[in-house]
């Protein structure tokens, strides 16, 4: 009997094609855009923490002044490398410390020129950050201590000076000064904060310092804490022995900071959060627009069709058989809309993952949530009108036009 | 269900006890029907007359359950119709009583087969079956070679006869027919109730039919003539035709 039902709940469905589409596309509409917004959402959330995780998760960043960024002390003195060395030598619990300083050149190579930041450093400050070479090679002690005028470029550099040539061997020109290409990083496309990060050229910090700044300083020391260590602990030594190094007593502030990468993933996925919330905000308001499309039709098709259940009624068929039929209708209807509805929605993300280069991540909750509620308010709006017609004496119902 | 209180070979399959009808409430109550008596032998053709409003299609629906009576008893082959609810009136529909109405009333976008063999699927004949009774009866209405046309693609009188059709495919014991020919030209009307009175003498079904045309009352055995909700006559008719 069910059965039976059910085909001639699919046969009348056929019978009223623009009605069924017209349901149907409520629910296509309710669920695909849940699921959209909130796939997109989700892959958004995951590329910005992958991308925290890309620039070293367990980075301290040391710098001179109160606090880092605009506004900061430029009274309070310098680094140097002997306090970079100093925090290799007595921190525990470290697995790469690299001073750094940065300038902003010209760099040239033939008739291509090239405005970049220019950054001295050590090798570890590949590790500190996630980098790797993809041709060529690190600097060596020698080039290191001596300050030679060697260079690692990124992808950007090579790709707007070196075009398809290979640029390892060549020299190329940063400012004034040649310098030898001896490596190409591996290339690691934007940050979260939106600058390219393979727009880098790195050099030995001593010969920033003698051949391009001209002083001593180190802008700031990036610390990279072994695995497993606690970020916290390794934050605090670093916090007393800069004290210590620079003589700083008991009732003074601190004149350097120390601060934690942690903390800026916090404040970044923070952001993502809100917004994939506002983005499901606005999801659960289609979703309820969809669910009174739904709404309306059904409740027009029952209206319209009051007089098709009286003339069934008045050929012998129970309340209950007229109920069946339609509520076997209703979660026909319902629940081909929601599944076409997922199919079009998960489409949508995988076609729309390249062009907004956010990673496809599935969430069957809000799958199954989206399709519950279309189909529950599809079932719902499609039984109570018909109970409502069936109860009528069929004289009623057939009067109804 | 069936019994039979009477044991004289004039079985009376329908009585109406003092059967009234009013619509609306308080200020505004329009009487209907104002206390009808009626009996119905079984096998009778009976055709109820009388002008507009006289209540006659107001009787018929009482008669044929799509309607309930406000007063009086209505007592369908000794089972008392005021008394059953909604269901137990359904279930009376479907096994004794075939409806045909003014308006026809089939089903849109849906054959003429599909449309005759409905009754039949509340009755829970398996498929086959229920095809081959179905074209049987619109067979027996003239309408062979119809079955695949939907409503749309028929003539008023054609959309009569599948209606005909659906009222006769489940053998019922009686037949309601409202203004069957109203709608229809005079040579189609004249078919329609050769076909009534065909289904009376060949197969014995009662058949009680409203109509305002004394030439369709004509073909009835039986005339009763309703005035302002009463019975003001009844009426055997002389074998005409």
């Amino acid at each position: 009997m069910l059965w039976e039902t059910f085909i001639l709940a699919v046969r009348e469905i056929k019978r009223h094609v623009l009605r069924s589409l017209l349901t149907i596309l409520g629910i296509v509409i309710g669920v695909a855009s849940v699921i959209i917004m909130v796939t997109l959402g989700s892959g958004a959330t995951v590329r910005v923490t992958d991308q925290i995780a890309s620039m070293g998760s367990n980075l301290l960043m040391v710098g001179p002044g109160k606090r880092m960024g605009p506004g900061r002390d430029s009274t309070a003195p310098p680094f140097k490398i002997a306090d970079a060395e100093a925090i290799a030598r007595d921190i525990s619990s470290i697995a790469a410390v690299a001073p750094s300083s940065s300038q902003s050149v010209t760099a040239v190579f033939g008739d291509e020129n090239w405005s970049t930041t220019v950054t001295g450093t050590n090798n570890q400050y590949l590790q500190a950050r996630n980098c790797s070479i993809q041709a060529g090679r690190k600097f060596s002690d020698s080039e290191s201590h001596a300050g030679s005028a060697v260079c690692i470029i990124g992808e950007t550099i090579r790709q707007k000076l070196f075009g398809d040539q290979d640029p390892v061997g060549k020299r190329m020109r940063l400012g004034k000064l040649s310098f030898l290409v001896i490596g190409l990083l591996e290339a690691k496309g934007q940050s979260s904060m939106g600058t390219d990060q393979d727009d880098i050229v790195l050099i030995p910090i001593r010969a920033l310092q003698r051949r391009i700044s001209g002083n001593t300083d180190v802008s700031m020391i990036l610390v990279s804490v072994s695995d497993g260590a606690s970020t916290e602990k390794v934050k605090e030594d670093i916090g007393s022995l800069m004290r210590e190094r620079r003589h700083l007593s008991k009732n003074e502030e601190d004149n350097f900071n120390v601060m934690d990468m942690k903390e800026i993933a916090n404040m970044l996925t923070g952001t993502t959060r809100v917004l994939t919330a506002l983005l499901s905000a606005v999801a659960a308001v289609s979703l309820i627009v969809g669910g009174i499309g739904i709404m309306n039709i059904m409740l027009v098709s029952v209206t319209e069709r009051t007089k098709e259940i009286g003339i069934r009624l008045a050929i012998g068929a129970l309340e209950r058989e007229v109920l069946m039929q339609f509520l076997v209708e209703a979660v026909v209807l319902s629940s081909s809309g929601g599944l076409f509805g997922i199919v079009l929605g998960l489409l949508a993300c995988l076609g729309l993952k390249d062009i907004l280069q956010v990673p496809f991540v599935f969430n069957p909750g809000i799958v199954i949530t989206a399709f519950l509620f279309s189909a529950a308010v599809g079932v719902i709006f499609g039984y109570f009108p018909a109970l409502k017609a069936a109860r009528l004496d069929p004289i009623e119902a057939l009067r109804h036009e | 269900m069936i019994q039979s209180e009477h044991s004289d070979n004039k079985q009376i399959i329908i009585e109406l006890q003092d059967v009234k009808k009013t619509y609306g409430c308080d200020q505004a109550v329009m009487q209907a029907l104002r206390g009808i008596n009626l009996q119905i032998e079984k096998g009778d053709f009976i055709a109820i007359m009388g002008p507009s409003g006289s209540g006659k299609s107001t009787c018929l629906n009482i008669l044929g359950c799509l309607d309930t009576p406000t007063e009086g008893n209505y007592i369908f082959n000794g089972i008392k119709v005021n008394e059953l609810d909604h269901n137990q009136r359904a279930q009376l529909r479907r096994h004794y009583l075939g409806f045909v109405f003014q308006g026809y009333n089939l089903l849109s976008r849906t054959s003429a087969l599909e449309n005759v063999e409905l009754p039949l699927i509340y009755r829970g004949v398996p498929v086959k079956e229920r095809q081959m009774l179905a074209s049987q009866a619109l067979d027996a209405v003239g309408l062979k070679g119809w079955e695949k046309h939907t409503p749309g693609e028929l003539s008023g009188g054609q959309e009569q006869r599948v209606a005909i059709a659906r009222a006769i495919v489940t053998k019922p014991e009686v037949l309601m027919a409202d203004e069957p020919t109203g709608n229809l030209d005079t040579v189609r009307s004249h078919e329609i109730m050769d076909l009534m009175v065909e289904l009376n003498n060949k197969q014995g079904i009662t058949i009680v039919m409203v109509t305002h045309e004394p030439d369709m009352a004509a073909y009835a055995k039986h005339t009763v003539h309703f005035l302002d909700g009463l019975v003001e006559s009844d009426n055997r008719n002389g074998s005409k035709k």
